[in-house]
């Protein structure tokens, strides 16, 4: 039987997040993941923002550890080498009765202790974003916000842990636990049992079932829908922050942004649903998103999205995001309601599982060897061309551009795939390069990425998958 | 650095390129080099296997590699150069073009003019929003097309394709001739968007439903596609929802339109023509930069690969001349305006300021109509003048103006029911 | 009698043309607007034929695994999927060549299976 000091069962932002920071102790750590790469469920469809809590709910877990995890992300994502940027948000006050709701909104701010938070005029706002709805009376400027690259979040935190000694099993799902003594001593998954000392449940959408194996299920997750739309990077209306709506009591409301790589992001819809399965984008859900974002930003170019796409917030009932350990269950941690700022979250989240494990007994000694600095793929199209040329001498791969959208080269492929946490499917070579992201959506370099992907991994194209098993790309030969 | 100097670059190596090259290289170009980043020269016809193409120009019928191969055989025993297996980064307005390529790297050509042909890409599921999940299986039907002709990959076994374009109808009949089941043809608009005789035989020979007025209303499967709903589409072309129908099936292909590839035309800051999306040229597919040239589907879409050839040798030409020192300078310009039922106009500028000469402005009528009149006039006087029997937006028409006619600053094309 | 409503494919109209008539013998031809479209009716009700297309498996070859191939007249339709596996079952050696014969005379119908495409 495999063994292991801690089981993360999760390869989310959150549970990634978790496995880095325990590779800082000396311990051995184990992330299990039903999925066959990280990051492949919640963190890989949101709004990509890095939030500062402002409108948090104030004392809540949540509020805490968002705005104690905003400011680390300047170090982090250079550490981690993950494109992230201060861009800063605006919530403008279209009509009299938002305009009523600002002083409200800036209190708040302040009792999550989210200081710089400023009152903005409509002249100014119309300054800073001239593609605002004209008719703004004033609104709230809240710095700090900002945007990042949520897949490569997710995968930097993966490879810097496994740099570090963390292991990752990955298309192994979960199927029970054994307790004894009121202990879990092993972890049961379709990959085989592993015996461990503690274990953290981070499984997001699916951590009520992950509950449930050891009687822990005090709350039921109830995935709550999010529909979004991804604009060309030339399409005619941009905006240069995060230009967020007045929020409601169920949501924060349908936002328009750049994404960190220039394409602008409209969404989401708030949709309750029962169904953990349920990943359509739809019709009326997609109509909403245009309607509510034309009342900030009235010039939106909905025409030039290149796609839309659904992800599900694991929202908790009932509500609250909760860290919890038990009497009866001394080795085990449970995370639960980590939500739509979970991204953001991941940082302190990290810190604070870690800090959690110590209390219930993990042994608190430094791993002196651990590096925190991860460096990402190699990007072709950030290089100059002098820089470019030196890189096609020393590898020729380098020279062939595989992705025409975002410059994309064949040497940069062929890195993800042999990389720590290695991507072995269309949509993971997607997620760490963005090849097939662009306009055309791999029209171009799909068939090619399909014939790279089987050579680096020596197998038949009908094997690769766009990211599940049974997600064939290619139903067999022709001849 | 790598560096390579040359009196005509050509960006793209299909049918667009190849005429241009080979017509640069006749009308006294010295280098002439074709930029391609395929491994072979031919572009999108080396995966067009079917035939139907070169009946206007060869007057016989031919495949897609056999139409490319005439070119590509003449091109190069005319003495056009390639640097194949190599992408363009960068072009700038002096007619310099930045590729990358495996053997030489980073390589700066030095040309004395640029035609851009690079041709166009397929619209895809995101750009017309099929609501649903995102499984595998959904291709654009050209993608396809590559995989299946050029890669021996068979991309699915039970088919539905959205949009009767001709690409569509095509992979229809090829999927079927491999082995696959293909369930129907979907068609928002009330008329087929190719070719009829597409329909003939690629659909009704092989007993494939067409359903026009119908869309694709959402893809189901969370992995592979599993099948998709089907619903006729009211006259406001909004899908009837009570209408809608289960097609199983493990692929959706699509044939909804095509855009040209115009990324490193707008990097260079050439002047775009918002309608076809292409960069706005001269009778001599000049475009707004003087050494840059343009021709085939970046410029706009055509429909047939023999139009194609014919715009791209003006093309090349007139890049060659340029490269010389011989192209007429501009005088005045003449700017081409679409006036009733008339979407585009391409070129959309005549420049005058050499000899009198006959120019063919093409053209897409807005809507279908039967017997027109077709009229150009410039400054309140008729330049010129035909009828057709009947117009359609799925083809291109054509009338010429003579630019010693044209007295105003503007010529207006109009087409107008007869009698 | 057989009665069979054939679209012309000559030109973009696609007339509909009514032939009616008994395996070679033609009554009437109906609904046509030229005499190419009369005579691709009658072609079309007796016998009709096609340019089949398709590729063939070539190993040793630079340029892919297949080859793009083409009948070098029009075939029977009803032969075509016939004719399909017949070429299914090529497996040919580069180089191929352009305009090379791959089968001959295939289905004993006069009609070759050639190379349209360059396999090196």
């Amino acid at each position: 039987m495999q063994k292991t000091d801690v089981v993360v069962i999760g390869a989310g932002a959150v549970g990634c997040a978790i496995a880095r920071e325990l590779t800082k102790y000396q311990v051995q750590v184990l992330v299990v993941d039903k999925k066959e790469d990280v990051g492949g469920d919640a963190s890989k469809s949101n709004s990509a923002i890095i939030h500062t809590g402002y409108d948090a709910k104030p004392g809540t877990l949540e509020s805490e550890l968002v705005v104690a995890a905003n400011p680390m992300y300047d170090k982090l994502a250079k550490d981690l080498d993950v494109p992230f940027s201060r861009i800063g948000a605006i919530l403008p006050a279209i009509t009299e009765e938002q305009f009523e709701q600002l002083p409200a909104l800036k209190e708040k701010a302040f009792r999550n202790r989210v200081y710089d938070v400023e009152y903005l005029t409509g002249e100014e706002l119309l300054g800073m974003e001239p593609n605002l709805n004209p008719e703004v009376k004033a609104g709230l400027y809240i710095p700090r916000e900002s945007i990042i690259d949520p897949f490569l979040l997710t995968i930097a935190y993966a490879e810097n842990a496994q740099q570090n000694g963390a292991s990752f099993l990955l298309g192994a799902e979960v199927t029970g636990m054994t307790c004894e003594e009121g202990k879990v001593t092993v972890v049961k998954t379709t990959a085989g049992d592993i015996a461990c000392k503690w274990v953290v449940n981070a499984a997001g959408l699916h951590c009520d079932e992950i509950a449930a194996m050891v009687g822990k299920a005090d709350y039921t997750v109830n995935p709550r829908k999010g529909q979004f739309y991804i604009l060309d990077k030339n399409t005619s209306c941009k905006v240069q922050h995060i230009v967020l709506p007045i929020p409601t009591k169920q949501t924060k409301g349908k936002l328009m942004c750049p994404t960190i790589h220039g394409n602008m992001l409209v969404g989401p819809t708030a949709e309750d649903l029962t169904d953990k399965e349920e990943k359509s984008t739809t019709a009326e859900g997609l109509a909403s998103v245009a309607a509510d974002v034309k009342r900030l930003v009235p010039n939106v170019n909905l025409r030039d999205s290149i796609t839309q796409y659904c992800g599900l917030r694991a929202n908790r009932n009932p509500e609250g995001l909760h860290v919890d350990t038990y009497d009866d269950l001394k080795n085990y941690v449970n995370l639960s309601g980590v939500r739509s700022t979970g991204l953001t979250a991941s940082a302190s989240l990290g810190k604070y599982v870690a800090q959690t494990l110590l209390s219930i007994g993990m042994p608190c000694a430094f791993n002196p060897h651990f590096n925190p600095i991860r460096k990402g793929i190699v990007r072709f199209h950030e290089l100059t061309r002098a820089q470019q040329d030196e890189l096609i001498a020393q590898n020729p791969l380098y020279g062939r551009v595989i992705c025409r959208c975002e410059t994309i080269t064949e040497g940069e492929i062929v890195d993800a795939i042999h990389r720590p946490i290695p991507a072995r499917s269309v949509d993971a070579i997607k997620r760490r390069l963005r090849a097939g992201m662009g306009r055309c959506q791999g029209g171009f370099c799909g068939p090619k990425v399909l014939e790279i992907l089987a050579r680096e991994l020596g197998v038949p194209t009908e094997t690769i998958n766009k990211n599940e098993p049974g997600s064939y790309m290619i139903a067999g030969k022709v001849r | 650095m790598y560096q390579i100097k040359c009196d005509v670059a050509v960006i793209g190596g299909g049918p667009a390129g190849l005429a241009a090259a080979d017509a640069a290289k006749q009308e006294g170009a010295e280098k002439v080099l074709i930029i391609e980043r395929d491994t072979a020269l031919g572009g999108i016809l080396q995966q067009c296997v079917h035939p139907g193409f070169g009946l206007t120009r060869f007057k016989e019928e031919l495949t897609g590699p056999e139409y490319a191969g005439r070119f590509m055989e003449k091109a190069l025993a005319d003495g056009v150069e390639t640097l194949l297996d190599t992408m363009v980064l960068e072009i700038m307005p002096d007619a310099t073009v930045i590729c990358t390529n495996a053997a030489h790297g980073i390589t700066e050509v030095k040309a004395k003019s640029v035609v851009l042909a690079m041709g166009c890409r397929e619209r895809t599921r995101g750009a017309i929003q099929i609501p649903g999940t995102r499984p595998a299986g959904v291709y654009t039907a050209g993608t396809a097309q590559r995989l299946v002709n050029r890669q021996n990959e068979m991309v699915g076994k039970k088919v539905v394709i959205l949009g009767s374009g001709d690409i569509g109808m095509i992979m229809a009949r090829r999927m079927t001739l491999e082995g696959a089941k293909v369930m129907a043809v979907v068609e928002m608009n009330d008329y087929l968007a190719g070719l009829t005789r597409n329909r003939v035989q690629c659909l009704e020979d092989f007993g494939i439903p067409l359903l026009l007025s119908h869309t694709v209303t959402r893809i189901v499967g969370n992995r592979r596609v599993e099948g998709v709903y089907v619903a006729q589409v009211g006259p406001d072309k909004k899908p009837i929802l009570e209408t809608e129908e289960f097609f199983e099936c493990d692929t959706l292909l699509l044939s909804v339109g095509l855009i040209p590839e115009n990324e490193l035309t707008r990097q260079a800051q050439v002047e775009m023509d918002p309608v076809t999306n292409g960069p706005k040229v001269n009778q001599y597919m000049q475009t707004s930069l003087p050494a840059v040239f343009a021709c085939g589907n970046v410029v706009h879409v055509n429909d047939l690969v023999d139009n194609v050839s014919g715009e791209s040798e003006t093309a090349g030409r007139a890049a060659a001349r340029y490269a010389l020192g011989k192209l007429p300078k501009t005088t005045r310009v003449v700017e081409c305006v679409p006036g009733n039922n008339v979407r585009y106009l391409c070129p959309q500028r005549i420049a005058l300021g050499g000899d009198a000469e006959d120019v063919t402005l093409y053209f897409r009528v807005l809507n279908p109509d039967g017997a027109v009149t077709m009229d150009a006039s410039c400054a309140n006087a008729q330049v010129a003048h035909r009828t057709a029997a009947r117009v359609s937006p799925g083809e291109m028409e054509h009338i010429q103006v003579n630019t010693g006619k044209l007295l105003g600053d503007a010529v207006t094309v109009s087409v107008e029911k007869r009698g | 009698m057989e009665e069979k409503l054939i679209t012309c494919t000559v030109c973009p109209m696609g007339c509909r043309i009514t032939v009616k008539g008994e395996g070679e013998k033609i009554v009437s031809v109906e609904g046509y607007t030229c005499p190419r479209g009369e005579q691709y009716a009658r072609n079309e009700f007796v016998h009709p034929v096609r340019i089949l297309t398709s590729t063939a498996l070539v190993e040793g070859s630079a340029s892919g695994p297949l080859v793009a191939v083409r009948s070098d007249k029009p075939l029977p339709k009803e032969l075509l999927f016939d004719c399909m596996k017949e070429i299914h079952a090529l497996h040919l050696t580069a180089p191929v060549h352009r305009k090379d014969v791959l089968i001959e005379n295939i289905l004993n119908t006069g009609v070759n299976i050639v190379a349209t495409g360059e396999a090196l």
